[in-house]
């Protein structure tokens, strides 16, 4: 422990103020009573809640500052089905896709913490497969707009120009996050049925839905701001 | 013996409370429902101010169910409830400065570009 006896000496022989921030920093203190990876988590969703809502505002902005109407999302992302014109379906079913996985999440981490390991694993497994379907819909729902509607960053027939790129950079960063939550999810549904973390206790599940229910967070403010302004 | 009785605390503090799963079942059934009404307020069109109210009341209820709920913020300590509500009063200012800054775009737009 060369650290502590270097902190001894010098607390002995009258400290810098440098070491008084290091101490207490580094001094035995617990302001949160939890395990360091789900802070860390809480910190990481806090700093993230602010780039989509930097995303949000820029949004706002050009959409409020636009002179030229802007293309009615209603109608952009309507489907017809079977004959049937329905506004706004495919979005409604992925809503339902997520807000289901991160039910099936919460149940994961409840079952993990029971120490039900196969049904914690199971649970963790179909979120991540409702997670990969609702990237499987944004997809479609990409290739369509670009390919049949003719949608890009910087225009599109239906209206102001600002349209393409708001809406390719808020769903396309939303769906990098789906991206990155169903590998995560993956690794640690593997790592848990290995075994890995039957010492270490099972907060990683609880970490891992902190940040999938963040997911679904996200897209809850994106459906309600991009899709039913 | 002092020493286990600490360890012993450890770990129970470690250890959050337990629910059980109807409720999850009920929260997600309430998601849904939520969801689903959020979904006819496009459908039927509702508009102007009864749209703005019913969504954002569908959402700040969705939102709240699923932080408190399944992110399980309605048990835990106070400090962490400041320290994740306390920063986003920044974004609700910055919200508040950028839409009047794009109301001020707007009507320079309108008047610079619209008149002759």
């Amino acid at each position: 422990m060369p650290n502590n006896q270097q902190q001894e000496q010098s607390q002995a022989s009258g400290s810098s103020p440098w070491q008084s921030v290091k101490n207490d920093w580094g001094a035995d203190k617990q302001a949160f009573d939890m395990p360091w990876g789900k802070l860390m988590m809480w910190i990481f969703l806090l700093s993230d809640t602010f780039i989509f809502s930097i995303f949000l505002i820029s949004y706002m902005n050009v959409r409020m500052s636009v002179t030229v109407p802007w293309p009615n999302p209603s109608e952009v992302f309507a489907l017809t089905i079977a004959g049937h014109h329905i506004p706004l379906v495919l979005i409604a079913i992925m809503t339902f896709i997520l807000i289901t996985s991160s039910g099936t999440m919460a149940m994961a981490v409840n079952y993990a913490y029971q120490g039900n390991k196969k049904k914690a694993v199971y649970l963790m497994v179909t979120t991540a497969l409702l997670g990969a379907s609702f990237i499987g819909m944004q997809a479609f729902e990409w290739t369509k707009l670009i390919v049949e509607e003719g949608i890009r960053p910087w225009e599109n027939p239906m209206g102001a120009n600002q349209f393409g790129a708001a809406f390719f950079m808020i769903t396309g960063f939303h769906g990098l996050h789906v991206s990155a939550g169903v590998i995560y999810l993956g690794m640690i549904a593997k790592r848990i049925s290995q075994g890995k973390y039957d010492n270490k206790g099972y907060q990683i599940v609880e970490i891992t839905g902190l940040y999938w229910h963040f997911v679904d967070l996200v897209w809850v403010f994106i459906f309600a701001f991009f899709y039913l302004w | 013996m002092m020493k286990q009785h600490t360890a012993t605390q450890r770990v129970t503090s470690n250890v959050p409370q337990q629910h059980p799963i109807s409720m999850y079942l009920k929260v997600w059934l309430l998601l849904f429902v939520l969801s689903a009404c959020s979904y006819m307020v496009d459908y039927f069109q509702f508009q102007g101010t009864l749209r703005w109210t019913l969504i954002l009341a569908f959402m700040f209820l969705k939102a709240g169910l699923i932080i408190m709920v399944f992110m399980h913020l309605a048990w835990e300590r106070m400090a962490v409830k400041l320290l994740l509500f306390l920063p986003p009063i920044a974004i609700f200012i910055f919200i508040v400065l950028m839409s009047s800054e794009a109301d001020y775009v707007f009507i320079s737009r309108m008047v610079s570009f619209f008149n002759p």
